[in-house]
């Protein structure tokens, strides 16, 4: 009683139609339009319209921890300032130097395998994006950052930060997209273990900020400290990047299969920048289908090792459309040679 | 009619602003735990008060904002707030004549139906995965509920 001002006490006849039957039109309004949004997407661009709107909200809402960030970033010191800067300049001739080391490594990768036409560009574009806003929760772990459609992000795209996968975009607006990370427990992963090239895939654990193997038998040889790299299979990610790394490995005699945890080598809770990397063959359809049609060079079939259609490899029924060229420049593990060598 | 024009709707939009930023502003894992769902505080508030105001379309709209911030199926929070807020309207003369405190057992049901409809939903379109964390808000959503209640009060009762 006391908590309510006067309000106003008509009869809510006074005034358009009854609440049953506005509930009811609301209701099957809401129904139509969760059919719709689940199936076929046929709601990206009223979802596109309503992230733009939303977005100024989001920059409000992030805008607190902002400001915290900036006045501590302003109340460094010159010393602390300085100190950085001799740590990042040092740490900049270190990358430089192994990128030359990466890039003879890649030719040199690339001439061994006979490759060296085929040897595709890294990435073909970066893209550093801050992050507005993160939410890391059991749930749902995701981020949103201030790049969208007008700065040419697609959703399904990589993000990465300085020391690993973070995760893809899934939805995008014209000035924001939401970020799906590696841990959030509907997102899931195709890695390998770099040690010995064993293929399987790592999903998000939620909260604690892990990733689980649930895939893998008790006697498969995995061991804390196994760094697990992307496999590129499924054609979302490029092979080669690192995930994350197996922090305990636990085998029960009842269970058939290991219980595997990992902890993502990305800053997922630190980070403030992060990278958008465009691959130049960001769909394997597209791209491995492509050079078939060129005339038929003897070197061809080399050059795109991934065209499953002319000759159907007999190990690799199902993968191989999916298994991206672009795994060359890493060192190859074991398993991945074996896959070369049966196209 | 006349007399009805000084309707709040400028502090509904406030409200249902503050309530959409009080849902997503980041907060620490614990605290995020027990986050209330203040969307339906304050729409169930404004429904009992002002029920042509506020109302069913009222919910309907805050919940979609929601779906936005939350990434959720579009409709998802939308349907469940049109829900509560129905059953609000129907019954917003009862409601109101209860003491704070049936109030609040009243608005405990009323979020109950809430986070039931919101869990369903995450099931038929297979967001299964949620711990028993989720229904705790109800509890913090009860308690808070006199508080929230007393400050929308203040807003626009008459001195």
């Amino acid at each position: 009683m006391a908590a309510f001002g006067v309000g106003d006490n008509r009869r809510l006849a006074g005034r358009g139609a009854s609440p049953g039957f506005r509930f009811t039109v609301y209701a099957i309004v809401s129904i139509v339009v969760m059919v719709l949004d689940q199936r076929g997407g046929w709601l990206n661009q009223a979802r596109y319209v309503l992230q733009a709107a939303a977005y100024p909200l989001q920059l409000a809402v992030s805008s607190p921890s902002a400001a915290v960030a900036w006045i501590r970033e302003s109340m460094q010191t010159r010393e602390a300032l300085r100190t950085e800067n001799t740590h990042l300049r040092a740490q900049q001739s270190a990358l430089a130097l192994r990128t030359l080391n990466y890039d003879a490594l890649a030719r040199e990768n690339a001439q061994l395998r006979g490759l060296a036409k085929g040897l595709p560009p890294i990435a073909q574009r970066w893209l550093i994006a801050e992050i507005v806003n993160t939410e890391l929760t059991t749930l749902r772990q995701r981020m949103l950052i201030n790049r969208g459609t007008t700065n040419g992000v697609s959703a399904g795209q990589t993000v990465l930060d300085d020391a690993g996968l973070l995760g893809q975009t899934i939805h995008v607006g014209p000035w924001s997209a939401e970020v799906i990370l590696v841990t959030d427990p509907e997102h899931a992963v195709p890695v390998q273990i770099e040690r010995t090239g064993l293929r399987t895939i790592a999903v998000g654990a939620g909260n604690e900020g892990t990733l689980a193997l649930p895939y893998l038998p008790a006697n498969a040889d995995v061991k804390p400290g196994d760094r697990l790299i992307t496999s590129g299979l499924g054609g979302v990610f490029p092979a080669g990047y690192p995930v994350a790394r197996v922090a305990e490995v636990h085998r029960d005699a009842i269970q058939p299969l290991a219980q595997v945890r990992a902890v993502p080598l990305a800053h997922i809770d630190s980070d403030r920048e992060v990278a958008l990397v465009w691959f130049p063959d960001a769909h394997p359809l597209s791209s491995d289908i492509q050079p078939q049609p060129t005339p038929a060079k003897p070197a061809a079939p080399t050059a795109a090792p991934t065209e499953a259609p002319p000759a159907p490899p007999p190990v690799q029924a199902v993968p191989p459309a999916k298994a991206p060229a672009r795994a060359k420049v890493k060192p190859a593990p074991p398993q991945d040679a074996d896959k070369e060598a049966t196209d | 009619m006349n007399a009805r024009t000084r309707e709040p709707r400028g502090r509904i939009f406030l409200t249902l602003l503050l309530a959409l930023f009080l849902s997503v502003v980041p907060l620490p894992v614990w605290l995020d735990a027990v986050r209330p769902s203040f969307m339906v505080l304050g729409v169930l508030y404004w429904s009992i008060s002002w029920p042509h105001t506020g109302g069913i379309g009222l919910g309907w709209i805050g919940g979609l904002a929601l779906d936005v911030f939350q990434g959720s199926v579009l409709g998802q929070h939308a349907l469940a707030l049109a829900l509560v807020t129905y059953i609000a309207v129907r019954e917003h003369q009862k409601i109101r004549s209860k003491p704070v405190f049936q109030q609040s057992l009243i608005i405990m049901g009323e979020l109950f139906i809430y986070e039931f409809v919101v869990f369903a939903i995450d099931g038929w379109t297979g967001h299964t995965l949620s711990g028993p964390l989720r229904w705790v808000q109800i509890l913090t959503g009860t308690l808070i509920w006199p508080l929230a209640a007393a400050l929308l009060g203040r807003s626009h009762a008459p001195r």
